[in-house]
């Protein structure tokens, strides 16, 4: 992880659209009225859902709206790596996780499939349509590799899918999330080998509960 | 009270303090580089470990635990020795080695501790990490890549400046202190920050490789930059002071000094008189010293008595005062004054010019009233005491006069004297209620006109909601200037008949106007002829006809009584430069010319007698008890009229001769009170 810095183009301004204040203000009631700054971390994500990124107006936006320094909340977006500080991609945020069980598993093909097509590591595109990033471990591991992309994961990926998942987004369509090798979520490769029995699931080995366990009172013992 | 052992010694220690607290009570003392008494516990340096029993068999961090009745604290095991020597390691593998060309080594804590609990060498070959210097304004010196992230800076700036500029951004082997966007610091006190940096990432900008530590002669000293006569250390070389530092004085400074005191030393080395100067045919000439007093003194002996007078300004020590007035009174003049702000002061009974409560007694107070003052500006270090007493959460504060950011929230009452006749139910009843109410008056309430009825109404407000009574004190005068307490203590006000200072200056209303280093009048219509004793080529000089240069307060020893009526002895520093001398020998020499020769001739006999004719002046270091008295009687009755009170400083950095002349002053003039000006346009 390297300095994190504001982008040196800013924009001149920054307004919350009117369903990001709403849910700020959400956000903002959940917690005491001395304590509003406490919703810092909530609302920098909804701008930056908002935006795909995190600007300097923003920030100081966000200052004035919870009462808080505004070097406060650049301490809060500067510490997190999952806020944006600089503009990204807008038809895709690539994030490829890099760490060892993906990198054993062929995540270094996936980032050379993006540097190809997209260009170099954490930088826009030539035409601002995308962005790619190695991130550390994303907790799919049993799916590795995998590359969470805008908010979606996209697991058990070859080259050939990334490359293929990358045109789609570019011809402007959504890929499909999840395996790329036919599994369900994390089984298996070709399918469940254990509880594959299907009178498990339709309820013939189910049995009446005459009581719930552990819900008798225990009996008080006598003091030793 | 509970007891724990440190390296089996018992030691008893106050519920609540820390295992770090017990182990210096017990005398052992404990490195570390985040922990700071007056600051939060952060216990991110990892500095103080210590082994305790019972606990997990770790070292702990002892600056953030609790000490425990029965506890058993180890300060001197193998391994609390092995444990500060791998925190050592650590600090240092990203810590450049560039003392040789750091400003702060030979007074460095990460040196100093280095030696003292360090390895002898490292096993980290790998490159140092850089960091980018940072701007933080023209007060504060960076070099990031020294930073060892003990955040102190951001915790003295954010509670004790109550300006959240600082902060700590990114974070683990990429985390650096930086402000905003790096903007300056927009706090009065940014240089304590560099006094807290236990290494060289902050250090002060304006002395940034001027000295040395162990080449400076160093000095304990007292500072008349504000009324509060905060304690300093004055640093000097040769003929110049290097740089002011703060001395702990729990009852003024604490251990912190506002940029003024502490910046304005630069102004020492310019703009200064070194010889006398004569005017002769409109243009001021080189004199020598005979020549000058001479020309003074056949002008004061050709003028009849009531038709000379004298200025006393706002830098001036006690001794030279007191020469001033006896000279003056001899002479038969009642032509006398040392208010140049015109505040309605002075008279009576002492505690009517006094900061009765005490800077310390303020803390206790729980409800203040702050009237045409701006404490902010006019004394830093009581503000953030008020603030110190606010974050606490047991005090509540109301302001009649300039609405300003205090750093602490307060209820706004109004602008001025109107506000004061007619005060809004809710300003009552907070003082009523309160247990242990304060007034705090500016100057810049009483002056003008409707001073002496504003200074009336608020005896009568103090009388009825309860301000001073048996035990409690809290009418507080805030003075501005170090001298004025002093000056009116030895009633350096208009005699029977006597002119006041508005007067004075009027044209033709004298013959023969002494300015005792008084430069924030201006006396260019009295039409009179102007003598001008200072240490500074300021206003005051600029329309004099003779010139006597004087010292200036680290080149004498001299008496400051501050704003609470503590007096203070300051202590001389270095010479008067060139041909200027004591001001008081100045005073005694001119005595002699006019024929009424002063009876004495050594500072010591000065102060004998200052101090026999007036006995507070003979308790150096000593605050005597707030004494009750008759507030009511204060001022005169009168029409309050409908003044908007004014701070009596409008640009803190620029307030008197020392400061204008200092270059950082005027930097941060112009950084801090720009926008300012520019908002209230």
């Amino acid at each position: 992880m390297s300095v994190r810095r504001l982008a040196k183009e800013q924009p001149s301004s920054f307004e919350f659209s009117k369903e990001t204040m709403e849910k700020a203000q959400w956000w903002i009631k959940k917690y005491p009225e001395s304590r509003r700054q406490s919703a810092v971390i909530p609302i920098l994500w909804l701008v930056q859902k908002q935006e795909g990124w995190v600007s300097e107006p923003s920030l100081r936006a966000i200052g004035d709206l919870l009462g808080m320094a505004y070097i406060r909340v650049l301490e809060v977006a500067t510490f997190y790596t999952m806020f944006q500080l600089t503009p990204v991609g807008t038809a895709a945020l690539i994030q490829v996780c890099g760490t060892t069980q993906c990198m054993l598993r062929g995540s270094n093909e996936l980032m050379r499939v993006c540097r190809e097509k997209i260009g170099p590591k954490d930088e826009l595109s030539a035409d601002g349509r995308f962005t790619w990033q190695e991130v550390e471990c994303i907790g799919a591991c049993s799916n590795a590799p995998v590359a969470q992309i805008n908010d979606l994961y996209y697991e058990d990926l070859t080259p050939e899918n990334m490359a293929q998942i990358i045109d789609d987004f570019a011809a402007g369509k959504t890929p499909k999330a999840g395996s790329y090798v036919g599994r369900h979520t994390s089984e298996p490769v070709g399918g469940a080998r254990v509880l594959t029995d299907p009178a498990l699931y339709d309820g013939s080995a189910a049995k009446k509960i005459k009581k719930l366990p552990n819900s008798e009172p225990v009996a008080e013992k006598a003091p030793v | 009270m509970p007891i724990a052992k440190v390296n089996g010694v018992e030691v008893e220690f106050e519920p609540g303090m820390t295992v770090l607290q017990v182990a210096e009570r017990a005398g052992q003392e404990i490195p570390r580089f985040c922990y700071h008494e007056r600051l939060s516990i952060a216990g991110n340096c990892r500095m103080c470990l210590v082994e305790v029993k019972p606990g997990p068999p770790k070292p702990q961090a002892s600056c953030a635990l609790p000490a425990a009745d029965g506890q058993e604290i180890f300060t001197d095991t193998p391994m609390v020795k092995k444990a500060r020597e791998g925190v050592m390691e650590f600090l240092l593998i990203n810590h450049p080695l560039d003392c040789p060309i750091c400003d702060q080594g030979g007074e460095c804590d990460l040196q100093d501790q280095a030696v003292g609990y360090g390895r002898d060498g490292s096993r980290y070959g790998e490159n140092k990490r850089a960091v980018e210097e940072k701007n933080m304004g023209p007060t504060v010196k960076t070099f990031m890549t020294r930073c060892i992230q003990c955040t102190r800076c951001v915790r003295f700036i954010t509670e004790v400046a109550g300006v959240p500029d600082i902060g700590m951004i990114s974070r683990g082997e990429s985390a650096e202190i930086t402000t905003y966007l790096e903007k300056n610091i927009d706090s009065e006190l940014s240089g304590n920050v560099n006094d807290l940096c236990p290494v060289g990432a902050l250090t002060h900008r304006p002395w940034q490789y001027h000295y040395r530590p162990w080449e400076l002669k160093k000095t304990e000293t007292i500072d008349v930059m504000d009324a509060l006569g905060s304690n300093i250390r004055a640093d000097s070389r040769g003929a110049e002071v290097m740089r002011v530092l703060p001395r702990v004085n729990e009852g003024i400074n604490e251990e912190w000094l506002s940029d003024k005191s502490r910046y304005a030393v630069d102004g020492l080395q310019a703009r200064r008189l070194d010889r006398p100067w004569v005017r002769e045919n409109g243009k001021l000439r080189p004199a020598s010293w005979d020549e000058a007093l001479s020309v003074v003194a056949d002008k004061i002996k050709a003028a009849s008595a009531d038709r000379i007078g004298v200025i006393a300004g706002d830098l001036q020590d006690a001794e030279s005062m007191k020469a001033t007035l006896d000279l003056f009174r001899a002479l038969g003049s009642a032509n006398t004054d040392c208010r140049q702000d015109g505040a309605a002061l002075g008279g009576e009974a002492r505690e009517g010019w006094l900061f009765n409560s005490g800077l310390q007694g303020i803390e206790n107070a729980d409800a203040i009233l702050i009237v045409g003052a701006n404490p902010r500006t006019e004394a830093p270090l009581l503000n953030a005491r008020i603030r110190k007493s606010w974050l606490k959460g047991g005090v509540e504060v109301g302001v009649i006069g300039p609405q300003a950011d205090l750093t602490y929230d307060y209820n706004y009452l109004g602008a001025g004297s109107k506000t004061v006749g007619k005060l809004p139910k809710a300003a009552t009843d907070f003082l009523t209620k309160a247990e242990r109410p304060a007034i705090i008056v500016g100057a810049g309430a009483l002056t003008g006109e409707t001073g002496p009825a504003v200074l009336n109404a608020l005896g009568a407000l103090a009388k009825k909601v309860g301000v001073v009574k048996d035990g409690w004190n809290g009418f507080n005068v805030l003075h501005a200037a170090a001298a004025r307490v002093g000056g009116l203590d030895m009633g350096f006000l208009p005699g029977e008949g006597g002119l006041d200072v508005a007067t004075m200056l009027k044209p033709g209303a004298l013959d023969v106007l002494f300015l005792l280093g008084a430069d924030e009048v201006n006396a260019d219509a009295s039409g009179a002829f102007r003598v001008y004793l200072g240490s500074h080529g300021d206003r005051g000089a600029h329309g004099a006809d003779v010139i006597l240069p004087g010292a200036a307060y680290t080149e004498k020893s001299g008496l400051y009584v501050n704003t609470e009526g503590r007096v203070q002895m300051a202590e001389r520093v270095v010479f008067p430069k060139g041909e200027a001398k004591d001001d008081w020998a100045i005073i005694r020499a001119l005595s002699e010319r006019v024929g009424h020769k002063l009876p004495f001739d050594t500072l010591e006999q000065l102060r004998t007698k200052l101090m026999g004719d007036h006995p507070t002046f003979g308790r150096i270091d000593y605050l005597a008890p707030a004494a009750t008295f008759d507030v009511a009687k204060l001022g005169a009755k009168g029409d309050l009229g409908d003044v908007a009170f004014v701070s009596v400083i409008a640009d803190p950095y620029l307030t008197n001769p020392i400061a204008r002349a200092s270059e950082t002053m005027a930097q941060l003039s112009a950084e801090r009170m720009a926008p300012v000006a520019l908002a209230a346009e």
